[in-house]
């Protein structure tokens, strides 16, 4: 057994292996498959203050290896999050991220208030929903807004930090850049990709929303790329997710510098895919004679 | 019955129509499903199809599920070429099945095309009922000779007049005449029947179908609008009460 420990941004994970925002629930959900305490930390379905009913009509479309979802944040609201989910999240074992999304700059504000007062370990701002009209993603484009709205969350939020980047940002770099800059303590990248799926017997989008966000194995490659840019540009750490659904893909997102990543989609083709992440980490280490997962972050980059 | 995450094998996997496959699975002592209950079920490797497949449970007993199942994609078509005696992945049982225990009195099942497959397991487990079975068909009927001996009458409708009475099944009755309606079919023909039994004051249940990613009520993809708000179809449901759900 190698050391699994991650420590990131001066939370200790007992491994680097997260559930990603929106394909976990609460925890709750994967009780009855696996003891999810296991896990290195449990990332929570997408918070906003008042709560949200989602998005009308269709929302799961299917695609190459992967999968178009438009659920537009459904949320039962920070308040109802921290009184009846929370309490599961604590007990179970994993660390405790809150991710909250917003539409408008007070929504963020109010909730990283409440959250960062209440027994979380890391606040992850979803700056990167690209779901939500007029929030979310839009502060997630442009390095100007998003240095805004984190600067802004950073003065009111008493946790670690870690802000959800979007692929459909106009530069990576530059957004994670200035993410570091506004004081975020770790990133998390990336969301989904922005797509479409067009229903061609009824001639017209799937999507009452239009466009929705693609992920699973089909974005993984770009994904990778992206974190491999960004760790090469940025102090802080780096959680790497798009489309992990082995060890070894988790394994190609730690060699580029992640410091941990996220299982997201996957959840949904094994619900205990994550422990076969966390096992298939274990003994790649031991295969390869390292005695800890730190030993590897960043080990296939040029720039070392 | 708490759902689990199991690999099967499977027993028989055979040709019932042009389209329809009926294939058994021995549960290996994983437990039994409840009438209207499913499975998301995956017959690959890989990635690609992604997502596991929601089929119901069309018969269930000693120890083994019966799935009935259209192939309407690949990944049914991955399905229907299974071997006997290969392996298959469970996640289930999943979902909020009929109560049937609460169910008595004259019974109408209703079904239109594969929304079949559920009410087969269902209309056989209900007790102190006198059930009248009105289906629906493309073309012609399949499947069923297993309702024998279960229900009072069956009657047929299908598209073409090829088989039964030519039209709407929804045609071939009055629910007045009902105590209970339980449906399982197309989206239209469940809102009209849904409209018509609260019309009649009748108690009317409705099996739902939606596009599902994770079938264990996390990714809120398959939602429905209820009285009481955003409901999961693989969750809460996929059996919901007329006056409860918003079509």
């Amino acid at each position: 057994m190698s050391d699994l420990r991650t420590d990131l941004c001066g939370v200790e994970l007992k491994n680097p292996v997260i559930a990603a925002s929106g394909t976990f629930g609460f925890g709750q959900e994967f009780a009855p498959f696996f003891d999810v305490g296991r896990l290195g930390g449990i990332s929570s379905k997408g918070l906003t203050m008042g709560g949200k009913y989602g998005n009308e009509g269709q929302r799961i479309c299917e695609t190459p290896s992967g999968v178009i979802n438009s659920i537009g944040l459904q949320n039962p609201g920070v308040e109802a999050f921290l009184r009846d989910d929370l309490p599961f999240m604590r007990r179970c074992g994993a660390a405790v991220i809150a991710n909250l999304g917003g539409s408008d700059l007070q929504g963020y504000l109010d909730g990283a208030t409440l959250l960062s007062e209440a027994d979380i370990d890391i606040l992850e701002l979803n700056i990167s929903c690209p779901n939500v009209k007029a929030g979310g993603m839009a502060f997630g484009i442009q390095c100007q807004s998003a240095h805004q709205v984190v600067s802004a969350v950073r003065k009111v939020c008493k946790k670690p930090l870690m802000v959800k980047l979007s692929p459909n940002a106009e530069n990576i770099v530059e957004m994670a850049q200035a993410c570091e800059d506004a004081g975020a303590d770790a990133l998390s990248l990336v969301n989904t990709f922005q797509a479409m799926a067009i229903d061609v017997e009824r001639r017209q989008p799937v999507f009452a929303n239009l466009f929705a966000g693609l992920s699973g194995p089909a974005i993984r490659p770009i994904a990778l790329r992206m974190v491999y840019q960004v760790c090469g540009a940025v102090k802080i750490p780096v959680v790497g997710l798009g489309g992990i659904a082995s060890a070894s893909d988790a394994l190609e997102f730690l060699l580029a510098g992640a410091t941990a990543v996220q299982v997201g989609t996957a959840n949904f083709v094994k619900p205990d895919i994550c422990l076969d992440i966390i096992d298939g980490i274990d003994r790649y280490l031991e295969r390869h004679g390292f005695a800890a997962v730190s030993e590897i972050r960043g080990l296939a980059r040029t720039d070392r | 019955m708490p759902a689990a995450y199991t690999v099967n094998k499977i027993l028989q996997n055979d040709r019932v129509t042009e389209t329809v496959y009926k294939m058994k699975v021995d549960l290996g002592g994983a437990p039994q499903p409840a009438p209207g209950q499913f499975y998301m079920v995956r017959g690959w490797e890989g990635n690609d199809p992604l997502l596991s497949r929601p089929i119901s449970v069309n018969d269930a007993g000693e120890g083994t599920v019966t799935f009935l199942y259209e192939v309407r994609g690949r990944g049914t078509r991955l399905l229907s070429q299974l071997p006997a005696g290969g392996q298959v992945s469970l996640l289930g049982p999943a979902g909020t099945g009929f109560p049937v225990g609460e169910v008595s009195g004259r019974v109408a099942v209703v079904t239109g095309g594969i929304g079949l497959a559920p009410m087969v397991y269902t209309a056989k487990s209900l007790q102190n009922c006198q059930v009248d079975f009105f289906c629906g068909f493309r073309d012609q009927s399949y499947e069923l000779e297993s309702l024998q001996g279960a229900v009072q009458r069956v009657a047929v409708a299908t598209d073409s007049g090829r088989e039964g009475q030519k039209g709407f099944v929804t045609d071939l009755f009055s629910v007045a005449d009902y105590d209970w309606v339980l449906t399982c079919g197309p989206q239209v023909m469940m809102e009209k029947l849904g409209r018509a039994c609260l019309d009649a004051g009748v108690r009317c249940l409705l099996s739902l179908e939606r596009h599902m990613a994770c079938g264990v009520g996390a990714c809120l993809g398959c939602t429905c609008k209820t009285a009481h708000g955003a409901k999961c179809v693989c969750k809460e449901g996929p059996v919901f009460r007329a006056e409860e759900v918003i079509l």
